[in-house]
C-alpha cells in the first residue's frame, strides 16, 4: 500500500478514534468508533491481510457495534453532562498518555525492521484457515467454548429474573440481608 | 511500500488515545468503547508484524482478539445493563459499592 | 495503465446505473402490478399532453413514476424535525444507500470480454474475498435504518430503527449460514469462480447450477435476503398501520427517495445474489467460451462479443425473474408479527441453516 493511503487512512483513524473520546454523545462516540474501525480493517487490507480485515469489518462493524448501539438505546443514554471537579485527573491523565505515546513512539520508531514480505498469499483465506485448523486447532475450539459461555453468561447476567420487579427501585440485594448490612454499615 | 515501522506508530497513537479515553471519560459505555480501540490498535500491529516477519501466525492471533473482544462485549454490555438497572447511572464514579 | 482505469471506472458507473434504473423500473412495476393484483387502475394522472390518451392507448403511469413523482420528490420541502440530531438525521439515508450500491462491485454480470488483445472481465472488482466483502458490506448497512430511526427524535421511527437493526442482524446470520454452504461446495469465496464452476453439465445435460447443489441454502438465502430488504413480510420496521412509516417517518423529499432506493436497490442486490450462488449467474445452459454445444449436437460456434453479450442478457433476465418473484410475494402474503418473524430468524432458518452446513460437510468429506 502506498504511503499516501495509509496516510489517509491512518489520519481518519486518529481523528475519529479522538472522536470516540471527546463526543459528548454515546451515540456520536459510537459511529466515530465504527469509523476507526472501518479505516482500520482497511490497512488491514492494505497490509495484505485480505480475510482479517473484512472479518473486522463483520465481526465488529456488523455486529458488535450494534450491540453496542442497542444498549446505547435501552438505557437511553443523551448527552453526558460535563464532568466538573476532574480536572487534576485529566491532567495527570493527559501527562500519562503523553508519556505513553512519546515512549511507544521513540521504541517503534527505532525497531529495526525488515522490508515488508510481498508474498501474494500472505493474507490469504487459505493460509489463515490452515493454520486455524491445524496448529491453533485446540485455541479455535476453546475461544468457541468461551463464545459459547460468554452468551449464556451475558443472558443471566442481563436477565430479568422473576423477582426482580418485586424489589424497591430495583436495588441489588434487597432479599439478600448480607448485603443490606453492609449497606448499612 | 510503507515501512512497518509507520503502522506500529500508528497502532501506538490509537492504544494512547484509547488509555486516554478509560482515564478520563467517566461514561462506562465510552470507557468500554476506548477498551475496544486499544485492543483494535493491537490488532493492527500484530497484522503489521506479521507481515513484516512474513508469518501469518500474527493474524491468527488477531482473529482470537477479535474472537475475545466479541465475548468481551457480550459479557460486558451485559454487566453494563446490569449496573444500570441498579444504580440507575452509568457514570464509574458512582458505581463503587464494592470500594471502600 | 490510463486504459485500465478507465475500463474499471466504466465498468463501475454501469453497474451502478444499472442498478439503480432497475430499481425505477421495479418501482413503476410494483405501483402497475401491485394494481393488477389488487384490481386497482394505479399510477394513472400524469401525462404528457394526453398524447397516449388520443392514441387510444390506456395510461401506463410511465410519466408518472419516471417524472412527475421524483420531480414533486426532490423539489419538495426538506424537513428537518426540530429536535433532531441534525448530523446523523442528513447522514442516514446515505449510510443506508451506499452499503448496498458498494456490493455490486463483486457481483459479475459476466464472462470475459476480449477486445483486440485486452480481456476484460465483466465484474467491477475481482476480488479473492468476494463473500467476506458482500458480508461486510451487508453488516455495514444496518447503521442506516437505526441512525435514521435514532436520528429523528420520533418514537416511532425509534421503534423502527430499532426493529429494523435486530431484524436485520437477525437475518444475517440466517443468510451468511446459506452462503458459508455455497462456498463449501465450490471451494472458493471468488464469485465469479464461482459462476464459472456451475458452467459444466452433469451427465451430458443438466447444467451443474447451485441450487442443485443447495436447494435448502436457496430457500434460506432467498428467505433471508427478502426480510433484508424489510420489505412485507417483513415490513415492522415501517409496518404503516403501527408506526406511521418506521424509522423513515421524518424524512421528506430527496432524502426519503433514497430510502425508497434502498428498497429497491436491495430487491436487485438479494435477486442478483441469488442468481449468482444458485442459479448459474451470467451462465446460458451450453453455452461454453467458444459457442453453444447442446447435448447430441455439433457446437456451433460464436464470436466472443456474442457470448459475452448473451451473459449479461442472462443475468439480466435471472435477476428480473427474482425482482419479478419478490414483488409478487410482497402483494401476496401478509405481514407477520414481529414475535413470528423473530421465531422465525432464529428457531427456524439458523437451526437449518445449521443443519444443511453439516449436511455439507459430511457430503464433501464422503466424497472426498
Amino acid at each position: 500500500m502506498g504511503v499516501g493511503v495509509f496516510a489517509f487512512l491512518g489520519t481518519l483513524a486518529v481523528i475519529s478514534a479522538l472522536g470516540v473520546i471527546l463526543q459528548r454523545s454515546p451515540v456520536h462516540s459510537l459511529l466515530a468508533l465504527v469509523a476507526t474501525l472501518l479505516a482500520l480493517s482497511g490497512l488491514m487490507i492494505g497490509l495484505g491481510a485480505v480475510a482479517i480485515g473484512f472479518l473486522q469489518a463483520i465481526v465488529y462493524v456488523g455486529a458488535i457495534m450494534v450491540l453496542f448501539l442497542f444498549v446505547i438505546w435501552l438505557l437511553n443514554l443523551q448527552r453526558d453532562p460535563g464532568e466538573p471537579g476532574r480536572l487534576a485527573v485529566k491532567f495527570f491523565g493527559a501527562i500519562a498518555v503523553a508519556a505513553l505515546v512519546a515512549e511507544l513512539f521513540a521504541f517503534f520508531v527505532r525497531a529495526p525492521m525488515s522490508p515488508m514480505e510481498t508474498s501474494s498469499s500472505y493474507g490469504s483465506v487459505d493460509r489463515l484457515a490452515d493454520l486455524i485448523f491445524s496448529r491453533y486447532l485446540v485455541a479455535f475450539e476453546v475461544a468457541s467454548l468461551m463464545l459459547l459461555v460468554a452468551v449464556v453468561g451475558a443472558v443471566a447476567v442481563a436477565r430479568r429474573w422473576p423477582g426482580d420487579e418485586a424489589r424497591p427501585n430495583g436495588a441489588v440485594g434487597a432479599d439478600r440481608p448480607v448485603l443490606q448490612q453492609a449497606r448499612r454499615a | 511500500m510503507t515501512p512497518v515501522s509507520y503502522y506500529l506508530v500508528l497502532g501506538a497513537v490509537l492504544f494512547a488515545i484509547g488509555v486516554a479515553g478509560v482515564i478520563m471519560r467517566r461514561n462506562l459505555i465510552v470507557i468500554f468503547m476506548s477498551i475496544e480501540i486499544m485492543l483494535n490498535a493491537v490488532n493492527l500491529t500484530l497484522v503489521a508484524l506479521g507481515r513484516a516477519l512474513g508469518s501469518a501466525d500474527g493474524q491468527v492471533m488477531v482473529f482470537f482478539v477479535m474472537t475475545v473482544g466479541a465475548a468481551e462485549a457480550a459479557v460486558g454490555l451485559a454487566i453494563i445493563l446490569a449496573a444500570f438497572r441498579n444504580r440507575h447511572t452509568v457514570n464509574a464514579d458512582e458505581i463503587g459499592l464494592l470500594r471502600w | 495503465m490510463l486504459i485500465n482505469l478507465l475500463i474499471d471506472t466504466a465498468k463501475a458507473i454501469v453497474a451502478v446505473l444499472l442498478v439503480l434504473n432497475l430499481s425505477a423500473v421495479l418501482l413503476w412495476f410494483e405501483r402497475k402490478g401491485s394494481a393488477l393484483i389488487q384490481d386497482r387502475i394505479g399510477a394513472n394522472r400524469a401525462a404528457i399532453f394526453g398524447i397516449g390518451r388520443r392514441l387510444g392507448m390506456p395510461n401506463l403511469g410511465v410519466t408518472n413514476t419516471f417524472v412527475a413523482d421524483p420531480l414533486k420528490m426532490f423539489t419538495k420541502e426538506d424537513f428537518v424535525p426540530d429536535q433532531a440530531d441534525k448530523f446523523l438525521h442528513a447522514l442516514a439515508p446515505f449510510l443506508s444507500l451506499f452499503p448496498v450500491l458498494i456490493t455490486f462491485a463483486v457481483v459479475p454480470f459476466g464472462d470475459r470480454l476480449i477486445i483486440g488483445s485486452r480481456v476484460i472481465d465483466l465484474q467491477v472488482c475481482q476480488l479473492d474475498a468476494g463473500v467476506l466483502y458482500l458480508l461486510a458490506a451487508l453488516g455495514v448497512g444496518v447503521y442506516g435504518a437505526a441512525l435514521a430511526g435514532w436520528a429523528s427524535n420520533n418514537r416511532w421511527a425509534l421503534l423502527g430503527g430499532v426493529r429494523a437493526s435486530a431484524q436485520m442482524i437477525s437475518y444475517e446470520l440466517a443468510m451468511g449460514l446459506a452462503i458459508i454452504a455455497i462456498v463449501m461446495t465450490f471451494g472458493t469465496l471468488d464469485l465469479q469462480d464461482i459462476c464459472r464452476q456451475q458452467g459444466s453439465v452433469w451427465f451430458g445435460w443438466l447444467p451443474k447450477w447451485g441450487i442443485l447443489y443447495q436447494p435448502l441454502a436457496f430457500l434460506l438465502l432467498f428467505t433471508a435476503g427478502i426480510a433484508e430488504t424489510k420489505r412485507i413480510p417483513f415490513d415492522m420496521p415501517e409496518g404503516e398501520s403501527e408506526l406511521i412509516a418506521g424509522y423513515f417517518t421524518e424524512y421528506s423529499g430527496g432524502k426519503q427517495a433514497a430510502f425508497m432506493l434502498t428498497d429497491f436497490a436491495e430487491v436487485v442486490l438479494v435477486s442478483a445474489l441469488v442468481t449468482t450462488f444458485f442459479f448459474g449467474g451470467w451462465q446460458v445452459p451450453y453455452l461454453h467460451p467458444d459457442g453453444l454445444h447442446f447435448p447430441g449436437v455439433g457446437p456451433i460456434l460464436l464470436p466472443n462479443l456474442i457470448v459475452a453479450l448473451l451473459g449479461v442478457v442472462a443475468f439480466g433476465m435471472k435477476v428480473v425473474f427474482f425482482c419479478w418473484l419478490q414483488i409478487l410475494l410482497r402483494w401476496t402474503l401478509p405481514r407477520f408479527r414481529y414475535d413470528q418473524l423473530m421465531y422465525l430468524g432464529w428457531k427456524v432458518l439458523l437451526p437449518l441453516g445449521l443443519l444443511n452446513l453439516a449436511a455439507t460437510a459430511v457430503v464433501i468429506v464422503a466424497l472426498g
